[in-house]
C-alpha cells in the first residue's frame, strides 16, 4: 500500500463563494486510484470539504432511482450538494429533513460540465448530521480563520515573486502558483466574503445584546 | 579560538570516542590543505574527515555530523537527526530479527519513543527499568511514527538516577468528520492480556471464543489542516454518548444486530466539535478528557484582522 492511501485527506474548510468557483481539478500522479483534488482559488487542495450552513431545499431529481439535491447556504452563498444510491445514508437524511436546517456534511467536492460549457462544483456527501446554531457559528468562524490563512500565504508568495531578489527565502506555495495560472479572480474577493460572513455573525451577536 | 581551530575541534569531537587522536593532529592536517594547497574549508573539512573515517574503519552514516544534540522525546519530529537522550528503559520486546539484539520503549518526562538497537553494534546491553545517557542516537521514521537507532557511535552511560517518564499528550480541537468500522457494540477476546477485537466471531491468535462485550469509538477529528484518528475506550464512549455498555446490549438485543449501537452513535457525534486531550499512541490519540464545542465563537479578532488585510 502506498503511503498517500495510508494517509486520510483533511477536510478543508472553504466558504461556499470560493467553493463554487473551484472548478479546476487535478491529480497529484498518474495512478488511476490516485485521490482527486479540486484547486481552491485561495492557493490550496481539497480531495474532502466539511461544510455547516442552512439546508434551504430538497428535491428529489432521479429519473430511474432516487437522486436527492440540497441546498445549501453560507453567508457567501449555496452549496450544491447531490446524494443517490451509492450515499444511502446522506440521500436518507435529504429525504428525510424538513428545510431550512443547519446541517454539517462531510464531502468530496465533485464538478460537472454543463451545456453551455461553464463547469459546476458539487458536493458528493459522506455523511450528513442536522446541527444546532452554535456548531454552524463556530463552523463559519473556522472557516474565515482558515481563509485568511490561505489568503495570507498566497500574498506572502505573490509578494516574493515581485521582489525576485529575495526569492532565496521565497516560502514555496505551489497550489497558490497554480491557482494563479488557472483562475482570474484576485483572492481580495474571497477576503470580503471573510468580512461579510464575520459581519454577520457578529450582527447577529449584538442584535441578541441589545437591549429590548 | 581561530576559525580552522573551531573546525579541527568538531572533527575531533566526532571521532574522539572512535580513535585516539588529538585536536593538534587534526588541525595540523586541515592547516596543510587550507594554507598550504589552498584547499577552500568545506573541502578540507571533508578530505579530513574522510581521512579519520578510514582510519577508524567507520562509514559516513556512522559519524554524526557536527555532533549530535541533547534532545526530550517530545522533540524527535524528522528522521535522521542525530541526538543525545537520557531516557528510562520502560520496556523490552522480543527483537524479531537476529539483526537487532535489543529493542523496546524508551521514556522521558516529554513522552516515549522506541529504540532499536542493532546486535553488529556490540553495545552494552540495557536493562529494563534502568535510566541511561544515550549519545548520538539517530532518529527513524516509519508510517509516521518515530523510533531513535542505538548504532556503533553510540554512547551509553547508565545513571544512577530515577527518571519519570510522562505521557506524549496532545490536545486537539475539531470536528468530528467520520467514525470508523470496528465501533459501538463490539466483542473482544477473553484470553487473558488478549483483549483482540474478533472478527465474525474469531480471534486472529486464539481462534474462535465466546468473545465479551465493549463499547468503543474509534473516530476521526478534523480541524481543517490535519486528520486525526481518536479512540474513545468504554468510559469515554458511555461519557460521550450517554449511552452505557448494558443499555448498548439491550438495544443491540432488542434489534437482533449489533451494528445498530454504532449506528445511533454515529448520528449523535458526527459533525460535531470537540476538544480532546490525551495520550498519543502511534496515529491514534486515546481520549481522555473530551469536551464538546458547543458555546459562541468569537469572530471579533479575526474580523480585525481581515478588515486589516
Amino acid at each position: 500500500m502506498s503511503q498517500s492511501e495510508l494517509t486520510r485527506e483533511v477536510a478543508r474548510r472553504v466558504f461556499a463563494s470560493e467553493f463554487n468557483d473551484s472548478t479546476y481539478t487535478f491529480k497529484e500522479s498518474d495512478d488511476e486510484r490516485a485521490p482527486n483534488y479540486a484547486l481552491l482559488p485561495t492557493g490550496d487542495r481539497a480531495n474532502r470539504v466539511f461544510i455547516v450552513g442552512t439546508l434551504t431545499e430538497t428535491e428529489d431529481v432521479g429519473e430511474d432511482s432516487e437522486y436527492w439535491r440540497g441546498r445549501v447556504v453560507d453567508p457567501t452563498g449555496t452549496f450544491f450538494v447531490y446524494a443517490g444510491q451509492y450515499q444511502p445514508e446522506a440521500a436518507a437524511v435529504l429525504r428525510d429533513t424538513e428545510p431550512p436546517a443547519y446541517v454539517a456534511i462531510v464531502g468530496k467536492p465533485r464538478t460537472y460540465e454543463t451545456e453551455d460549457g461553464s463547469v459546476n462544483v458539487s458536493v458528493r456527501p459522506e455523511s450528513i448530521a442536522v446541527v444546532d446554531d452554535a456548531t454552524r457559528d463556530r463552523w463559519v468562524v473556522e472557516t474565515a480563520e482558515r481563509t485568511i490563512d490561505r489568503i495570507e500565504a498566497f500574498e506572502e508568495w505573490e509578494a516574493e515573486q515581485e521582489a525576485p531578489e529575495s526569492a532565496s527565502t521565497a516560502p514555496t506555495n505551489e497550489y497558490a502558483q497554480m491557482a494563479r495560472k488557472r483562475y482570474d479572480s484576485p483572492v481580495i474577493n474571497y477576503r470580503n466574503d471573510v468580512i461579510q460572513a464575520l459581519e454577520q455573525l457578529e450582527d447577529v451577536e449584538s442584535d441578541a445584546e441589545a437591549p429590548a | 579560538m581561530s576559525d580552522v581551530r573551531q573546525h579541527a575541534d568538531d572533527i575531533h569531537d566526532q571521532f574522539s570516542d572512535h580513535i585516539d587522536v588529538s585536536v593538534e593532529d587534526v588541525e595540523e592536517r586541515l592547516t596543510t590543505l587550507v594554507d598550504e594547497y589552498k584547499v577552500p574549508m568545506d573541502e578540507a573539512r571533508r578530505s579530513v574527515t574522510n581521512h579519520y573515517l578510514e582510519e577508524a574503519d567507520l562509514e559516513r552514516e556512522d559519524i554524526s555530523r557536527g555532533g549530535s544534540e541533547a534532545a526530550n522525546v517530545e522533540d524527535v519530529d524528522e528522521p535522521e537527526q542525530w541526538i543525545d537522550l537520557t531516557a528510562k528503559v520502560i520496556e523490552l520486546w522480543d527483537p524479531r530479527s537476529d539483526s537487532v539484539a535489543q529493542v523496546g520503549l524508551l521514556g522521558d518526562p516529554t513522552g516515549t519513543i522506541k529504540f532499536t538497537k542493532w546486535a553488529k553494534s556490540d553495545l552494552p546491553t540495557l536493562e529494563e527499568g534502568g535510566v541511561y545517557e544515550l549519545r548520538n542516537v539517530v532518529t527513524d521514521e516509519y508510517q509516521g511514527r518515530y523510533s531513535v537507532k542505538l548504532n556503533s557511535t553510540t554512547v551509553i552511560e547508565e545513571l544512577d538516577e530515577e527518571l519519570e517518564v510522562g505521557d506524549d499528550t496532545s490536545e486537539i480541537e475539531g470536528a468530528l468528520v467520520d467514525m470508523q468500522s470496528g465501533s459501538g457494540l463490539i466483542k473482544r477476546c477473553p484470553k487473558e492480556d488478549c483483549t483482540r477485537v474478533l472478527q465474525n466471531g474469531r480471534c486472529n491468535e486464539h481462534g474462535d471464543v465466546e468473545g465479551e462485550f465493549d463499547l468503543r469509538i474509534k473516530a476521526v477529528v478534523d480541524d481543517g489542516i490535519d486528520a486525526h484518528e481518536v479512540i474513545f475506550d468504554k468510559e469515554a464512549t458511555e461519557d460521550l454518548t450517554g449511552l452505557s455498555l448494558e443499555e448498548a446490549k439491550e438495544m443491540a438485543m432488542d434489534a437482533l444486530d449489533t451494528t445498530i449501537v454504532a449506528d445511533e452513535i454515529m448520528d449523535d457525534i458526527v459533525g460535531t466539535y470537540y476538544r480532546i486531550e490525551g495520550p498519543t499512541f502511534g496515529r491514534y490519540v486515546l481520549a481522555d478528557d473530551v469536551e464538546e464545542l458547543d458555546g459562541p465563537a468569537d469572530a471579533e479578532q479575526l474580523l480585525i484582522k481581515a478588515r486589516s488585510m
